[in-house]
């Protein structure tokens, strides 16, 4: 470990200047109404880069254009409609209280704030809150097909441990209908000529002139072509930075370049460790997989988790009894049982395989045991509730959960941290803004089930384009940027150098080797729970590997083509600056909070001990250099609506 | 409109339903008056007068006749042009073949282009044979239906020629039939198996009753 | 297992192809079609050799990124995405044919990878209700009879693979284009589009150089989500009604 790299300097605190004060349910009102606007007549002069065409990305597009600024778009998959946000299965929260249950957008707010175990700001939420109810019109308006009742009402259901039935959902997949939405909505502002569309290219680094965002430089995946693109403001809807871990449930070309190369060029990266592992995933099978699939959470409702009592028992699950078994979550949190929030249920499943009594192959998985739930409503109701899930895991594992339990095991699924924002969603670099996974803003140390759709949606539809006007207005007549600019050809330079560099080493080690050797190195210390010799050991061993990565990494082909190895190379130069931060972030937070646990700081029974005093604070980090120590700037939270309390599962 | 329907893939698509339900029609009809041949020459010759005199007295002698004719030949014509137009739409769509090539459509659905191209031959040697006597064996005499179509299936190739033709015919319809009422909209999943049961009884009832002529003069039946 | 694949490879849209022999060791039952290609690759790229390029990206199934016809069968043996196809599906010594979609409309890019755009175009073309932002009224404003929501959402399921394409022996893009046409013309708030909708679509399929639908059900028998063959009926229903009603 390079000593100065953990020695890290504390600089100034880092303020949220646009957050209004007054009541949190008049804040948004309140900046809405203080923000400048621009003139329709003249929107069109104006040119916004959007990165990414996920949930966020696709409505902000979308959006934009509508509202008629020029949105020029990139995504990397061959379709915008192929973002990552299309996997989502469960569902998207909405404070409807359709139910009359009780919901109300201050509810929301409170579950929000509290289930991110406070480490979000409270205004941000609270306007996430208020915007879930006009994503569900929006999404209806655009026709997606909601789940319904023989009324031709929607239904709801309850998500993820809450009282409240406000999930909207559609069958398993949710996700994909929400994101066909916002591409369809999309598609016809491309169609009309609003949006320059430009998938299969990859955005590789930001461009900064004058202080202010200005452009991008993006790879032409087919072509091998580097070009630049200048706008007015750059926004990035890139998503999460979860396959830092290589296993993970992100997809496999999901990745973490467009917002570190914006930390790179000055945007500070907030809470970097918050990191949300899922605890019911299907477990790898060998070295050979690739990425992880998740069983959604639904399926604790009845499902009963358990261990053999006894280590190393390797006999099939119908031949241990009874009493041979330890059904661990009921045993040690008797009231929630096999409900208990995400981070809670990862853990234990985490210490029962650590203490050697995990199933499966490598041990590396718990039961998931349906057998009670089949005696008590017939197979056929667990058919109609659990089906395709069933017929999924069956594919995957070969297995028929209807005979012998599901094997699950803990997986990396959403990464809380991000581009550091203002209640405006700018980043500390003016004119660049992150929305959805990109932002740390709304979901402090947890997420939520059924969030991550809501915020993607609220920031893309409506939050962003409110607030990017304001900057826009106080912008008014940009100085065209040329490619000929000395700093535009610094970065085309370095993004290229770069790229040759990778082509040029020609060493014995393929990029998928690297990228597996940090994913295990950050799953073993930087995963489900750390403590500070753990994370030390992860911090001495990343810059080795990125030294022995510069010296034997082999790209075959050239940058002048379709070329996937170089595509995934060039992520992984990321991905070990990037480790790097989250385990130092990991290191400095002393204390446990949502899903970020440390060893050290824990209650008598195990459970996640929050220390306000010192770390009610998200820490946001500017880059100094690589592998040079990154200066901290808190920004400290204030609770005025939800006070923090210990939370308690027992 | 017409334009739309010409220019587009459905719009030809239908155009071929439409011409082909036609034909469906005619040959249901036509079937059935063939059978009369059984009843000896009399009755045979008297319905083939009858069919140029139909109408009559508000139709003059054969319009209704040329009317049909008339239409039978839009029909043929349009249903060709289409299904031309539209294979050739098909390949260029398809240029390069998969180097595993499998079959899964059924016999009737691959069959579809031949079959057709068959058909339409046959058309025309039919026409050939018994309304022109062009090409008909033997001496052909106008109004005197049954001689013609004793001679024409006294020989071994105008037996062979009829017979291929009707078995193709039969393949035809019963991927066509239940084709054009997916061309239509007319198919659902309720109605899927009726529409294909129809479909597979006309082709059986179509293919057995033109049949019946051949066999019944080779069999010395109709002489 | 132990494997011979024949895989296609094609340097770019304007080189020529040909099938190349590939042996591959080790194969673990469990692992998916497309990690066995990983493993391919990686032993390609040990060896100074280009890695076989093909599309992924969820591996789970619902993206629609994947897409390799597998000894002639678009998304091989079963019936789901190439991702979600694992090696027990095969048997040792098993020799399998890996080819790309093969279209007109989709140009292959590089060996397995073909250009899919056209499937943008069509939707862009009028596969989308226009709703801005903002303009939304109160979602339970109007009621959507469950059959109706069933049957939008049945459709909308489609992950816009191109499997259809693939194994349609005329190349038609019916199902895909029929699969959107059906999701958003049964509910009442795609009504006021309803016509120009079916139209504009249709006619961005055929201008995309797809070919025409002959009914073979090929494309419904390759579809991973299940898109029936009747749907490409409805569709028809919808244009025939569209050019009734618009006079167009």
């Amino acid at each position: 470990m390079t000593a100065e790299y953990v020695n890290y300097a504390t600089g100034e605190p880092v303020v949220d200047t646009k957050a209004p004060s007054g009541p949190v349910d008049e804040r948004w009102d309140k900046r809405r109404f203080e923000a400048k606007l621009v003139n329709p007549a003249n929107r069109r002069k104006h040119t916004v880069i959007v990165v990414g065409t996920g949930l966020a990305g696709g409505s902000a597009g979308a959006t934009l254009a509508e509202q008629g600024y020029h949105v020029v778009q990139f995504c990397y998959q061959d379709s915008p409609r192929r973002a990552h946000s299309i996997a989502a299965q469960g569902g998207i929260n909405a404070a409807k209280n359709y139910r009359n249950d009780g919901d109300s957008v201050h509810r929301l707010f409170y579950d929000t704030v509290k289930g991110g175990d406070f480490r979000a700001r409270e205004s941000n939420v609270h306007r996430l809150a208020q915007i879930s109810v006009e994503i569900i019109d929006q999404c209806v308006a655009q026709g997606v097909p909601f789940a319904r009742e023989y009324g031709g009402l929607l239904d709801t259901r309850s998500f993820g441990g809450v009282q409240v039935s406000r999930t909207f959902y559609a069958r398993g997949q949710t996700g994909q209908q929400l994101l066909l939405g916002a591409y369809q909505a999309l598609s016809r502002q491309i169609a009309a000529g609003n949006v320059e569309m430009h998938p299969r290219t990859e955005m590789l680094d930001l461009i900064v002139i004058d202080g202010r965002a200005r452009g991008i430089v993006a790879r032409d995946l087919i072509t091998g072509r580097i070009d630049t693109y200048f706008a007015d403001a750059v926004v990035l809807a890139s998503g999460g930075y979860g396959n830092v871990f290589y296993l993970s449930t992100n997809a496999m070309n999901s990745n973490a370049t467009a917002v570190w190369r914006a930390h790179r060029r000055g945007a500070l990266f907030a809470n970097p460790c918050f990191t949300q592992i899922h605890p019911t995933c299907i477990p790898r099978t060998g070295d050979h997989q690739s990425k992880l699939t998740l069983m959604s959470e639904s399926l604790r409702n009845d499902g009963r988790i358990w261990v053999p009592k006894a280590k190393g028992d390797t006999r099939p699950a119908h031949q241990i009894p009874e009493d041979e078994r330890d059904y661990y979550l009921e045993r040690i949190y008797p009231s929630f049982g096999n409900l208990v929030p995400r981070d809670i249920a990862s853990r234990a499943a985490k210490n029962v395989c650590d203490e050697g009594r995990g199933v499966g192959p490598g041990g590396q998985g718990v039961y998931l045991d349906f057998a009670d739930a089949i005696k008590r409503m017939g197979r056929k109701a667990v058919e109609a509730k659990y089906g395709n899930l069933f017929d999924m895991y069956q594919r995957i594992t070969d297995e028929d959960p209807y005979e012998v339990p599901m094997r699950i095991y803990p997986a990396v699924h959403y990464t809380m941290g991000g581009l550091w924002v203002d209640y405006d969603l700018q980043t500390t670099v003016p004119g660049l803004f992150a929305i959805g996974e990109a932002n740390f803003s709304d979901h402090g140390a947890n997420r939520l089930g059924a969030s991550a759709l809501m915020q993607g949606l609220a920031d893309g539809y409506f939050v962003l384009p409110a607030t990017i006007n304001d900057y826009l207005a106080r912008h008014p007549h940009s100085e065209p940027v040329e490619v000929e600019h000395p700093l535009v050809q610094e970065v085309l330079a370095e993004t290229e150098d770069r790229l040759n560099l990778l082509l040029a080493v020609d060493g014995d080690r393929t990029p998928d080797s690297f990228h597996r050797e940090v994913g295990e190195l950050m799953w073993e210390f930087c995963g489900m729970a750390r403590t500070d010799s753990g994370l030390r050991k992860a911090l001495e061993r990343i810059p080795q590997i990125r030294e022995e990565f510069w010296r034997r990494i082999k790209v075959p082909g050239t940058g002048e083509e379709f070329n996937q190895s170089l595509e995934k190379a060039n992520r992984i130069v990321d991905y070990l600056e990037l480790a790097e931060l989250m385990c130092l972030d990991a290191l400095h937070r002393n204390e446990s909070c949502g899903g970020h646990f440390r060893e050290e700081s824990q209650t008598p029974d195990g459970e996640a001990a929050r220390r306000d005093e010192e770390f009610s604070y998200a820490a946001a980090w500017e880059f100094t250099g690589t592998g040079s120590a990154p200066v901290l700037h808190k920004e400290d939270l204030v609770f005025e609506y939800v006070h923090p309390t210990q939370r308690s599962y027992a | 409109m017409a334009r739309t329907v010409w220019d587009s893939s459905v719009g030809k698509k239908t155009v071929m339903a439409v011409s082909g339900l036609i034909m469906l029609l005619y040959l249901v009809a036509h079937m059935i008056g063939n059978l009369k041949i059984y009843f000896g020459a009399v009755e045979f010759n008297e319905y083939g007068h009858w069919l140029r005199t139909v109408g009559e007295p508000f139709m003059h002698y054969e319009w209704t006749l040329w009317l049909i004719r008339v239409v039978l030949v839009v029909a043929v014509v349009a249903h060709a042009v289409s299904a031309y137009q539209l294979s050739r739409r098909d390949i260029r769509a398809r240029p390069s073949k998969y180097v595993n090539k499998k079959r899964r459509a059924s016999y009737a659905t691959r069959t579809m282009r031949w079959g057709g191209i068959i058909l339409g031959l046959f058309i025309v040697w039919h026409v050939l044979d018994l309304t022109t006597g062009t090409v008909h064996p033997g001496g052909f005499q106008e109004g005197h239906p049954y001689q013609n179509v004793v001679d024409t299936f006294s020989t071994w190739y105008g037996n062979v020629i009829y017979i291929v033709a009707m078995l193709a015919l039969g393949l035809h319809i019963r991927h066509g039939f239940w084709s054009a009422a997916q061309t239509l909209g007319a198919g659902s999943r309720t109605r899927d198996r009726a529409l294909k049961t129809v479909a597979g009884v006309l082709a059986l009832l179509l293919t057995a009753g033109f049949i019946a002529v051949p066999v019944g003069v080779m069999t010395g039946v109709v002489s | 297992m132990r494997l011979t694949l024949r895989v296609w490879r094609q340097r770019n849209a304007d080189a020529d192809g040909a099938m190349s022999t590939y042996e591959v060791d080790d194969i673990s039952p469990d692992m998916s079609f497309l990690e066995m290609l990983d493993t391919l690759n990686e032993s390609l790229i040990l060896r100074g050799e280009d890695p076989v390029a093909f599309d992924h990206d969820c591996r789970e199934g619902i993206c629609g990124a994947c897409s390799l016809v597998i000894n002639g069968d678009a998304h091989g043996p079963e019936r789901t995405t190439t991702c979600q196809l694992h090696m027990r599906s095969f048997s040792d010594g098993d020799t399998i044919d890996v080819e790309p979609w093969r279209a007109s409309a989709f140009p292959v890019v590089k060996d397995l990878v073909v250009d899919r755009s056209a499937f943008d175009r069509i939707i862009q073309a009028g596969g989308y209700i226009t709703a801005p932002t903002g303009a939304a009224p109160e979602a339970h404003a109007t009621a959507v009879p469950k059959r109706d929501a069933d049957f939008a959402f049945e459709h909308a399921e489609c992950i816009g693979c191109g499997a259809c394409v693939a194994a349609c022996p005329n190349g038609a893009a019916m199902l895909f284009t029929s699969a959107k046409v059906n999701h958003l013309n049964v509910l009442p708030q795609g009504a006021p589009e309803r016509e120009t909708r079916v139209l504009d679509m249709v006619e961005q399929m055929d201008e995309e150089g797809f070919g025409g639908c002959t009914l073979t059900g090929e494309c419904a028998t390759a579809c991973p989500k299940g898109i029936p063959l009747v749907s490409i009926t409805n569709m028809n229903k919808e244009w025939l009604r569209a050019v009734r009603k618009s006079g167009r």
